[in-house]
């Protein structure tokens, strides 16, 4: 006891030591661990492949970025970028009526339904939810037979005529791509919204109406911006992950890759590192930009 | 003059509370109006009533000869200023006063100059560029009342708005605040707990409990005139003595209210001069508090009567026999029953 209580005063006389005590673990991990072999790992995109060998030359160069802009390989690049943005688009259009409803109106019992309902499908492996879709989105799946039930047979068929996008089936076209990666991420733009909404006192929007604010107004200029933050947020998970997943384009989609599935085949089967890193390196960017450009917008202005 | 706000039988339940029970008031155009009253007795809920952000269970209310029923707080010519402020963070101070003009259509230029307008009324047009976050709690006070006094509002509602304050800066906005009131007309609906405040800023007083009027009237009327034995205990600290003591001092047998600075002390057996009254007492405790000293003192009769008198005059001190003495008209009859 005595030892424990000097411990406790000497941390209290020094409460530096204790933030380095407790901030020592995670730093070494991030740093050492994280990223460590982050930067050997990306590092080795400034070198490039031998064409007849195979092997790694380790000089410095920019050639292994430039064939990233190779058409195959843009082809990629950009085929991710704008599967992610509407992913993420999408997930904000239908997670934001959630979170502000959770955020205001639910209380007691009815919040704790959300947050199951919310967090349930993390609960149960992510292989076993993408297998489940590819049944309901199959040629003979669950939204076929519904389709036809509802003599929709032929509006299912429409939109899977619809060229890049539809396909034979849902579960082998971009939009059943689509579909599955919003399902997916889609508790990740709930959570931060929903944390960001339930921050806006309810006495903000009594002063905005009470200044003349109609609730459209009221929406636009306090409620939305305040929850940016939290969908900004929201964002970063939704679009960093559908940019770096290679599990759901292989079971779910046409073969076209994405730029998960390019760094997994390149690292591994191709063995050629350095355009993997490469690829590696275009969702880092893209973030550090979108990040950027949404900081210049004034979207951390309410933080 | 013309009724700013009009109650008639109003009442607001939420469930089996009823947090406004059929007041019926009118608060005059141009008028200083303190609702004051202990917590919960429905003070807030009253200017939320006006306001627009509840509506009355049953009633009916005008603004202005406009019947309010059904008519959205944006469409009111009414603003609040709330006890928490309620200051957007994501906004400087500037965007946060034109936010009504903003809200209206007004054009930047034009918003932007009348607000820098409203900061200078509140003493600071130099802060335009801050965020809220950034002021203290007494400058967020001035900016929620440009905020509010930008749109020209007919009314003012104030909740509180002082709560937060120090004492020293609460004084000093009081008498702002009310300097701004006389130079701008508008009728301020002003709700406290603080009785001091109430008294000395306001016209009229509304007295609450448990969602009921209990009295309306002057500063003078209340403090001198409560009408109830609560008024008497809540405003100030009045002597509130027995139906039989009223009626021992010739008066009929209800509750009376005796000011503690109306009274005197004599000695013992002195008998009170023409035109006064008197009861024997004994002091139980005395307390020097500066410029006055407080005794307690009780009457054989077991009335507990507080007095205050300037302390050059204390010459008594505990477990002294005393005379008590006052005028017979500072011997209050209360009306009203509790
Ligand atoms: N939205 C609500 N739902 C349920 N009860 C409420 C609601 N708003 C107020 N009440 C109740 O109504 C009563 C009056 O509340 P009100 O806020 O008007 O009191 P108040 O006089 O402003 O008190 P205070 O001085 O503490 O601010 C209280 O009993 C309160 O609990
Ligand atoms: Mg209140």
């Amino acid at each position: 006891m005595s030892f424990s209580r000097s411990v406790s005063n000497t941390l209290f006389r020094h409460p530096n030591w204790f933030l380095v005590i407790l901030l020592a673990p995670p730093l070494l991990w991030l740093g050492v661990a994280y990223l460590g072999s982050l930067s050997v790992f990306l590092f080795h995109a400034f070198f490039s492949i031998d064409e007849f060998s195979g092997f790694i030359k380790y000089e410095l160069t920019l050639a292994t970025f430039a064939e990233l802009f190779r058409l195959s390989n843009f082809d990629v690049i950009i085929r991710s970028l704008v599967m992610a943005t509407a992913v993420t688009l999408a997930s904000v259009v239908i997670a934001f009526p959630f979170a502000y409803f959770a955020a205001r109106y639910a209380r007691g019992k009815w919040k704790a339904l959300f947050y199951i309902l919310v967090m349930l499908p993390l609960w149960s492996s992510y292989l076993v939810k993408v297998y489940a879709w590819k049944l309901i989105l199959a040629k003979e799946g669950i939204i076929s037979w519904l389709a036809g039930e509802l003599h929709l047979t032929w509006a299912l068929d429409a939109l899977l005529a619809i060229p890049v996008i539809g396909g034979p089936s849902l579960s082998i076209s971009f939009l059943g791509t689509f579909l599955v990666f919003v399902y997916v991420w889609l508790p990740f733009m709930i959570l931060p919204t929903q944390a960001a909404l339930e921050r806006v006192p309810v006495s903000f929007i009594d002063a905005s109406s009470d200044l003349g604010g109609t609730p459209a107004q009221t929406f636009r200029h306090v409620i939305f911006p305040l929850a940016l933050p939290g969908i900004i947020a929201g964002s970063i998970f939704t679009f960093s992950l559908t940019l770096g997943d290679y599990i759901i384009p292989q079971i779910i989609g046409n073969s076209s890759y994405f730029l998960g599935q390019a760094v997994y085949s390149l690292q591994g089967t191709a063995g050629n590192i350095p355009l993997a890193a490469a690829f590696t390196v275009v969702p880092i960017v893209i973030m550090g930009f979108y990040l950027a450009i949404a900081k210049r917008m004034g979207a951390f202005d309410a933080l | 003059m013309a009724t700013a706000v009009s109650f008639q039988k109003i009442s607001r339940y939420f469930g089996p509370v009823r947090a406004v029970d059929d007041v019926t008031l009118d608060i005059a155009e141009g008028e200083f109006f303190a609702m004051l009253g202990p917590s919960g007795s429905g003070k807030t809920t009253c200017l939320r009533l006006i306001a627009g952000f509840e509506q009355p269970t049953s009633g009916h209310m005008e603004i202005f000869g406009v019947t309010s029923e059904g008519v959205p707080p944006y469409q009111r010519n009414v603003n609040t200023v709330f006890q928490d402020y309620a200051l957007f963070p994501h906004m400087t101070v500037l965007d946060n006063v034109a936010y009504g003009l903003m809200v209206k259509g007004i054009d930047k230029p034009t918003r932007h100059r009348k607000a820098l307008e409203a900061l200078t009324l509140v003493a600071l047009g130099s802060f335009g560029s801050r965020r809220p976050s950034q002021l203290s709690g007494g400058q967020r006070q001035r900016v929620a009342l440009a905020r509010a006094l930008v749109n020209e509002p007919k009314v003012l509602l104030l909740d509180e708005p002082l709560g937060a304050l120090d004492l020293k800066l609460r004084e000093q906005m009081q008498v702002e605040l009310k300097a701004l009131q006389r130079n701008l007309g508008i009728t301020f609906v002003f709700v406290t707990h603080d009785q001091g405040e109430a008294l000395s800023m306001a016209d009229r007083v509304a007295i609450f409990n448990d969602g009921r009027i209990v009295q309306v009237g002057s500063p003078e009327d209340i403090y001198e005139r409560p009408n109830t034995k609560f008024v008497a205990d809540f405003v100030g600290s009045s002597n509130v003595l027995s139906p039989a003591f009223s009626k021992a001092a010739g008066g009929p047998e209800k509750w009376a209210s005796l000011r503690p600075e109306k009274i005197g002390i004599l000695p013992a057996r002195a008998k009170p001069s023409p035109g006064q009254q008197g009861a024997s007492a004994k002091i139980i405790a005395a307390h020097y508090q500066g410029s006055v000293t407080r005794f307690n003192t009780r009457t054989a009769n077991g009335e507990v009567i507080n007095v205050t008198v300037p302390s050059s005059l204390g010459k008594f001190a505990e477990g002294d026999e005393i005379m008590l003495h006052w005028p017979k008209e500072a011997l209050h009859i209360m009306a009203g029953e509790a």
